[in-house]
C-alpha cells in the first residue's frame, strides 16, 4: 500500500475531490469511488475498448490512465453522455437493430460511435469498422453495430430523430 | 449529477486481481524537477508521458517501479516548429497531431503517412512520439520512419543537452541510446525538398494492430532519376532497419520495373527475418519484398509528396 494522494477532476459535470491510491487507474476509479459501473473492464491493457470515456471531450482508455494523472481534467462517462441525451439517438438505434447481446463491449461502442458521428461527411461502411478497429465486441459480429451507426449517420444528415422500430419497437415505446 | 448505485457493484482493490504494484506518483513541472525526482529514488523509477505502453507494463507487473514521474505536462517537450531547414516535433506531440498537423504533412510527410497505422483512435489520442520511441517497439511506426528521414534525437539530462542520430540509436529489443534517467525532448527532421517523394505501408491481420511487416521509403527523384534512396522496414528483427543494399540498387537508376526488381533481390542481403510465433522470416522477408515493390512503384508515379501534401 502507498499513501493516498488527493485529486480533482470534473467527471460528468460534477466537480469532485478523492484521495486515490496512485495506481488506481482511472476505470478503476470511476467504477470502485465515483460508483459508475457503467465503464467497463475487460482487458486492463488497452486492447478491448470496453473502457473508453473522455477525457475533454476526446475517447481514451480509462484503463491506460491514472487517476491522479486526471487532475484538473474533465472526464465525461457513458453515464454523462446518456442523461445529457447527447446519444441518445444512438442509444435507439443500438436498440432498433439489436446491435447488442451481452453488453458488455456496449459503453466503448457507444463513446467510440459518439466520437465518429461527429464527422463532417458520413462515414463508409469500411470507415466506420476501421475507427472500430479498437472496440471489441464478442457476440454481434459488428454487422449490427456497423448497421446502427449508419443509421445515425442517416438520420442526423436528414435532420431526424431515431425512432424506435425493428423487433423491439413495442418494448422501446 | 453522477448515477450512483445504492452499495459498491465491485470489490475494492485486492491482491486477487491484476493491477500495478503499489508506487508513489510525482508529476513534474520542469525537466529540472524530473532528474531530481529521478535521481533520488536511485533509478527505481520510471518516466511516463502518454502512458499507453507503460500502463500495460505496470498492470502486467513487468516492472515495478517505487516512483512513476509524470512528465506529461512539461511545457519543455510540446510545440512543432520550424527552423534552418529542420522540422523539430516535441516529444510530447500525440500520434493524432502527427497525424492531423499541417506543418507535418508539408516537411514530414512521410510521418503522416505513417500516422493511420499507429495503433487505435483512442490510442492516438494519448500516445506521443517521444514515448513510442523511447518504447522502442520493434514493430512500431513513428521510430523505423526516423531512420528513413535522417532524423536527430534531442536528449536531456541533469548536465545539459545533447544530440544523437537515428542511425545507430536502436540498439537491441526495446533498448535505445537514451541513458537510465534521461528524457527524449524533441525529434529533429531535415525538411522535405521540392523533388523528395515518399510513400509508407504495412500488413497487418487487423487494422491498428502492430504489422507484420511495415516498410517506409524516400527518395530523391529528378528528371525520374532516384537518388539519396532510404527504405527503413519495421517488425523484420529486434530493432527497425535500414536496407542499405536495396537503397544502392536504385541510387542513380530510373525508377522502371528492372531497378525495382534489382532492388527487391537486393532486400535478402538487408533483411534476415527469424521465425517467430506469428510468422515465418521466409514470409516477412516475401511480404518486405513485396511492400518494397509496391512504394517504390508509388513513388515513382507519384507527383512531388511535399507539393502534393501542402495542396
Ligand atoms: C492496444 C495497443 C495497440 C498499440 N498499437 C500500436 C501500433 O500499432 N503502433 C505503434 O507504434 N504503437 C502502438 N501502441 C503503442 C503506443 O503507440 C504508445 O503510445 C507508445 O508506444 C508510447 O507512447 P506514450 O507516450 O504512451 O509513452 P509511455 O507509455 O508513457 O512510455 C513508454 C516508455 O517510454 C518512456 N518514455 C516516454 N516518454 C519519454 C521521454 N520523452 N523521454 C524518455 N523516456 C520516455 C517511459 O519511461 C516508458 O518506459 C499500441 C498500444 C496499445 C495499448
Ligand atoms: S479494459 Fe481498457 S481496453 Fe480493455
Ligand atoms: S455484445 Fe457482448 S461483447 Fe459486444
Amino acid at each position: 500500500m502507498t499513501e493516498r494522494v488527493p485529486v480533482s477532476m470534473t467527471v460528468n459535470g460534477e466537480d469532485v475531490q478523492r484521495f486515490v491510491e496512485p495506481r488506481t487507474t482511472l476505470g478503476d476509479f470511476l467504477r470502485v469511488e465515483m460508483e459508475l459501473t457503467g465503464t467497463h473492464l475487460g482487458c486492463e491493457m488497452g486492447v478491448c475498448g470496453a473502457c473508453l470515456v473522455l477525457l475533454n471531450g476526446k475517447p481514451i482508455h480509462s484503463c491506460l490512465m491514472l487517476a491522479v494523472a486526471a487532475e484538473g481534467e474533465t472526464i465525461e462517462t457513458v453515464e454523462g453522455l446518456a442523461e445529457s441525451k447527447a446519444i441518445a439517438d444512438i442509444q435507439q438505434a443500438f436498440h432498433n437493430r439489436n446491435a447488442l447481446q451481452c453488453g458488455f463491449c456496449t459503453p466503448g461502442m457507444l463513446v467510440t460511435a459518439h466520437e465518429i458521428l461527429k464527422s463532417e461527411h458520413p462515414l463508409t461502411r469500411e470507415e466506420i469498422r476501421d475507427e472500430l478497429s479498437g472496440n471489441y465486441c464478442r457476440c454481434t459480429g459488428y454487422e449490427a453495430i456497423v448497421d446502427a451507426i449508419e443509421q445515425v449517420f442517416v438520420a442526423r444528415a436528414a435532420g431526424r430523430e431515431v425512432e424506435a422500430s425493428g423487433q423491439f419497437a413495442e418494448t422501446a415505446a | 449529477m453522477v448515477t450512483k448505485t445504492k452499495k459498491p457493484l465491485v470489490p475494492r482493490l485486492g491482491s486477487e486481481r491484476v493491477k500495478p504494484a503499489p508506487f508513489r506518483y510525482f508529476r513534474a513541472n520542469s525537466l529540472a524537477e524530473a532528474f531530481a525526482a529521478y535521481a533520488e529514488a536511485e533509478g527505481d523509477c520510471t518516466y511516463m508521458a502518454g502512458g499507453q505502453s507503460l500502463l500495460p507494463v505496470l498492470s502486467l507487473r513487468l516492472q515495478t517501479p517505487s516512483l512513476v514521474i509524470d512528465i506529461s505536462r512539461l511545457e519543455e517537450l510540446r510545440g512543432i516548429s520550424l527552423a534552418n531547414g529542420v522540422l523539430r516535433i516535441g516529444a510530447l506531440t500525440r500520434h493524432n497531431e502527427m497525424l492531423h498537423s499541417p506543418e507535418i504533412a508539408r516537411y514530414a510527410p512521410l510521418l503522416s503517412k505513417a500516422a493511420p497505422y499507429v495503433a487505435h483512435p483512442a490510442i492516438r489520442n494519448k500516445g506521443t512520439i517521444g514515448g513510442t520511441i523511447a518504447h522502442a517497439d520493434p514493430a512500431a511506426e513513428f521510430p523505423g520512419m526516423t531512420l528513413a528521414l535522417n532524423a536527430e534525437f534531442e536528449i536531456a539530462n541533469s548536465e545539459g543537452r545533447r544530440r544523437e542520430p537515428a542511425n545507430g540509436f536502436f540498439r537491441g529489443l526495446y533498448e535505445t541510446g537514451i541513458a537510465p534517467g534521461e528524457i527524449l525532448v524533441a525529434i529533429h527532421v531535415p525538411v522535405f525538398g521540392e523533388h523528395d517523394r515518399c510513400a509508407y505501408h504495412e500488413l497487418a491481420r487487423r487494422r491498428g494492430d502492430y504489422p507484420l511487416v511495415g516498410c517506409g521509403v524516400r527518395a530523391t527523384i529528378r528528371d525520374g532519376v532516384a537518388t539519396n534512396g532510404r527504405f527503413a522496414f519495421i517488425a523484420v528483427g529486434a530493432v527497425p532497419q535500414r536496407a542499405f543494399a536495396a537503397e544502392a540498387a536504385i541510387e542513380g537508376q530510373r525508377l522502371d520495373e528492372t531497378a525495382i526488381a534489382a532492388a527487391q533481390t537486393a532486400l535478402e542481403q538487408d533483411l534476415q527475418p527469424d521465425d517467430d510465433s506469428e510468422t515465418t522470416g521466409a514470409m516477412r522477408l516475401h511480404l518486405a519484398k513485396v511492400l518494397l515493390g509496391r512504394l517504390l512503384r508509388e513513388i515513382a508515379l507519384s507527383p512531388s509528396k511535399a507539393v502534393e501534401a501542402a495542396a
